[in-house]
């Protein structure tokens, strides 16, 4: 199959305006089902020992991340690092990290819907799955720092015995509601997308069971034109409300920082800076995990190096972006003449915590810059290990934003060096745990690419081609 | 019904969408009503085929998107500036910037939710069964082959001429669509459990609210109680750490804590040279120090006393709201008007104090509020006393037209 990208792209060097085909290899509507669906059903044939070997160690995590909670609730969040002056530590870190990484889904389903850029299709679905998990991976992170979760309620407006309502004027209320609508219109996003595969998974079912759950998830479509209209303006829709969504969230989890008076915070930089971050990282995160599915379960026709070239390229403008921002940082800080925000910098890049501001920069700036070669952006392996390189770089941006700023403020006094704890590494473990036993059940049980989806651009295709009169 | 059809109609099974295409052109103009077609992926044109007529979708989202922010608006007015109106750093109790990320989060998300419950109910789903799925061919209407499906209730149906429109349309092959609606009841146990578990659900919810509008004498249920009993030493207590066995530690000898350097009696204590509260303020009274102390008042005085000082806080309010309720009557002393005459023939210096170490249940706010920023409350408090009991004839002559309107 690569062969046959190589030379669609030896023509697009010949000719700007030809684009590599988005499906590959003869694909008919049947073949698109029996590839995708059959990751699914597959199992029930020869059960993949990679995939339980994986489920294992995932599941295991995560009960791992059980004990751990269950310990954090009966003993209290003292068993972290968090401590005098560096109150928000790890958990928010990782917060703010998963969040980050959940951008990319709804992105790809909104804003390049919008943009009517076809390759989504064959990613949108995995990636939109990716962007709940995340997501919930996120969500535990502020409940469980809360400390006593039992009072958790508290956040949201909910007559309570205290007769005291919640302080709208807060960004950390903010927080809350950006947050959780954000989960709730991604993942109403993601079924409504699944609706129409569900119901090919119902009609490919042999066994009743199966046939009765997807016909239940699946609410009875039968693909009705009638229905494909409404549904199709109800994604569109979706897609309009979606895409200033996606910027607002990570909007509002910079106004956390950036509304409050801590030197290196107080920035006005930073809601823009933290949405070229997310979707950095969220884009990072897809190209981790559908480099081995797509290997794993033979679907390198349908993810492409096109669709994989296409990313590259998407890591490489959002990581010039978060690498401009670093630097117009300083250049901030010194031209605002003001002496907090200047030692700020400046112990950012030199003082105790200059081993994780320059990993951040490694990672983050440097790394993607190599995606400027096209042979690095057609090696598989390559691109592979410096997303994760671009993961790792953005638990640390995270981690430097929060952990320096916090720890070295105004009075001399009163800083102070954070050393995290075994449990906090655990419970970042731990969410990873929560996050692949999630995935692998996606992708054990639901239809990984968006079949109906990509049908449409297999049509497109065929009758573009029709009507080239087939001189390819 | 006596003559109800046998079937339930027709359907035509093709290769390609643009067969299917030509073959919704034709039925069209053939003048049927309620027929479609079912197709693995929208097929673009199809609409024009069919006759289909925009949906009326974008409104119902639109009136949705509309309904949210204005919740969000009430929610976060109501809440903040009407029910429990709450000064906090002197900010307004409602402001259109700081309301935005709510108000923009609610109508996204009440106009998503609303998208996708429209489009289901719209389509007339969740359905749980269809006849045409009683047809084995049509299992790949979701997969890779277009159907269209005629309806044996439109007026113009009559099986041998549809057959023969269909036919002449290219279609692959017709079936007709069974009636076996009786075959496909839910199992009774199913939708049972579905009611029982339905029915369990609400009472959670029935037990959190008779708890809500109960009121108990009994301490509240702390499942956990390491906030109320934690391992920490306390004022006075002893302890084996240090030599002298107190935990308080006494400062180091011949140290100052910064700003703790209290020289000035007059400005730090509020007293004049003979040891009795100062009769005026120890400093030049300016509007800045007016504003200031009107700005300090907001914040830390207005939750008890009120904006004008008289007594009637919010705090004061929902504590005279809730006097002779069960559990509610835990020793409240109101505040204080402080335009009371009392209070007003009270020298500069006893306010002071009175703001510095508290007085009965007012506690004190000599931690909280600098010396200055003390002396400019007691600035404050003479403008409100004599606001209190000004008439129109200390409104300056030029002013009073303003007043009046």
């Amino acid at each position: 199959m690569s062969s046959q990208y190589d030379i669609q792209v030896v023509q697009a060097e010949e000719d700007p305006t030809f684009r590599p085909d988005l499906v590959m290899g003869g694909a008919t509507y049947k073949s698109i089902d029996d590839d995708v669906a059959g990751v699914a059903e597959g199992f029930l044939e020869k059960p993949s020992l990679v995939w339980y070997a994986m489920f294992g160690v995932s599941v295991s995590v995560l009960g791992m991340l059980g004990a751990v909670v269950a310990y954090l609730l009966y003993t209290g969040v003292g068993i972290w690092g968090n401590q005098s002056p560096v109150f928000w530590g790890w958990p928010i870190v990782n917060f703010v990290f998963w969040v980050g990484i959940a951008h990319a889904g709804t992105l790809i389903s909104a804003i390049l819907f919008l943009l009517k850029q076809d390759w989504r299709t064959g990613i949108n679905r995995f990636a939109e799955a990716m962007t709940i998990f995340a997501v919930c991976c996120a969500g535990l992170f502020p409940a469980i720092h809360v400390g006593r979760v039992w009072f958790v309620y508290f956040l949201f407006p909910i007559p309570n015995q205290m007769e005291l309502w919640p302080q709208f004027r807060s960004p950390l209320l903010w927080d809350v509601f950006a947050v959780s609508t954000y989960a709730t219109v991604s993942l109403l996003f993601w079924y409504m997308g699944l609706i129409p595969d569900l119901a090919t998974f119902r009609d490919r079912s042999r066994t009743k069971l199966r046939k009765f759950l997807y016909g239940a998830f699946s609410m009875g479509w039968t693909g009705s034109s009638r229905h494909w209209h409404r549904y199709e303006k109800a994604y569109l829709i979706l897609a309009g409300l979606a895409t200033p969504l996606v910027l607002s969230v990570h909007t509002v989890v910079s106004f956390d920082f950036a509304v409050s008076q801590l030197p290196g915070w107080h920035t006005t930089i930073f809601p823009p800076y933290f949405v070229a971050g997310a979707i950095f990282s969220g884009f990072a995160m897809v190209l981790t995990l559908i480099i081995p599915v797509r290997s794993i379960f033979k679907l390198e026709h349908i993810v492409t190096l096109r669709h994989i070239d296409v990313m590259t390229k998407i890591i490489l403008a959002t990581g010039s972006m978060v690498g401009y921002a670093y630097a117009l940082e300083f250049f901030i800080a010194w031209y605002s003449g003001n002496p907090y925000e200047q030692f700020a910098f400046t112990n950012r890049a030199f003082g105790p915590y200059a081993w994780a501001y320059w990993i951040m920069v490694s990672c983050n700036v440097i790394s993607p810059q190599l995606f400027w070669f096209k042979k690095i952006r057609h090696n598989i392996a390559a691109i592979w290990v410096i997303t994760i390189f671009v993961n790792i770089g953005m638990w640390f941006e995270r981690f430097v934003i929060t952990i320096t700023s916090l720890s070295r403020d105004f009075l001399p006094g009163s800083w102070g060096y954070f050393s995290p704890t075994l449990f906090d590494a655990l419970t970042l473990l731990g969410s990873f745990g929560l996050f692949f036993t999630l995935f692998l059940l996606f992708i054990r049980f639901l239809p990984i690419i968006a079949m109906a989806e990509v049908k449409m651009i297999l049509h497109k295709q065929n009758t573009t081609k029709e009507h080239q009169g087939g001189h390819h | 019904m006596e003559n109800q059809p046998e079937t339930l109609g027709l359907l035509a099974e093709y290769e390609t969408a643009e067969e299917l295409l030509a073959a919704a052109e034709r039925v069209r103009d053939g003048g049927y009503k309620k027929w479609d077609t079912h197709t693995p992926f929208p097929v673009h044109g199809i609409d024009d085929a069919m006759g289909i007529k925009p949906t009326i979708l974008p409104w119902i989202v639109l009136m949705a998107a509309a309904a949210g922010t204005v919740t969000a608006l009430g929610l976060q007015w109501f809440t903040n500036a009407y029910d429990y109106p709450f000064k906090v750093s002197g900010k307004p109790l409602f402001a259109w910037v700081p309301a935005f990320p709510v108000t923009f989060e609610l109508t996204v998300l009440f106009a998503g939710i609303t998208t996708l419950l429209g489009m289901l109910a719209l389509n007339r789903l969740p359905r749980l069964h269809n006849p045409l799925f009683d047809v084995p061919r049509f299992d790949r209407a979701t997969q890779d082959r277009f159907f269209l499906s005629l309806d044996a209730t439109d007026p113009l149906y009559n099986e041998s001429s549809a057959k023969a429109l269909l036919a002449g349309s290219g279609a692959q092959a017709i079936d007709e669509v069974p009636d076996l609606g009786a075959d496909h009841k839910l199992p009774t146990w199913m939708w049972q459990t579905a009611v029982v578990i339905v029915f369990l659900t609400f009472v959670p919810l029935g037990l959190i609210v008779k708890a809500r509008f109960n009121i108990t004498d009994q301490p509240a249920i702390h499942i956990l109680t390491d906030m109320d009993y934690q391992a920490s030493y306390r004022y006075g207590e002893q302890v084996p750490l240090f030599a002298d066995g107190r935990a308080m530690r006494p400062q180091v000898d011949g140290t100052v804590a910064r700003g703790a350097l209290m020289e000035d009696d007059a400005l730090h204590l509020g007293l004049d040279d003979q040891g009795l509260p100062l009769a005026t303020l120890p400093m030049e009274v300016t509007p800045e120090l007016m504003a200031r102390g009107q700005e300090r008042f907001d914040i830390f005085c207005t939750p008890c006393h009120g904006e004008l000082g008289l007594g009637d806080g919010m705090v004061a309010r929902r504590a005279a709201a809730n006097r002779g309720k069960a559990g509610m009557d835990g020793g409240w002393v109101p505040p204080t008007n402080i335009t009371e005459s009392v209070i007003a023939g009270q020298a500069d210096g006893e306010l002071y104090n009175v703001i510095k170490n508290g007085i009965r249940t007012m506690p004190a706010y000599g931690d909280q509020i600098p010396a200055a920023d003390r002396w400019a409350i007691v600035l404050y408090m003479r403008a409100l006393q004599r606001a209190a009991t000004s008439t129109m004839a200390d409104v300056p002559a030029d002013q009073r037209g303003a007043l009046n309107q």
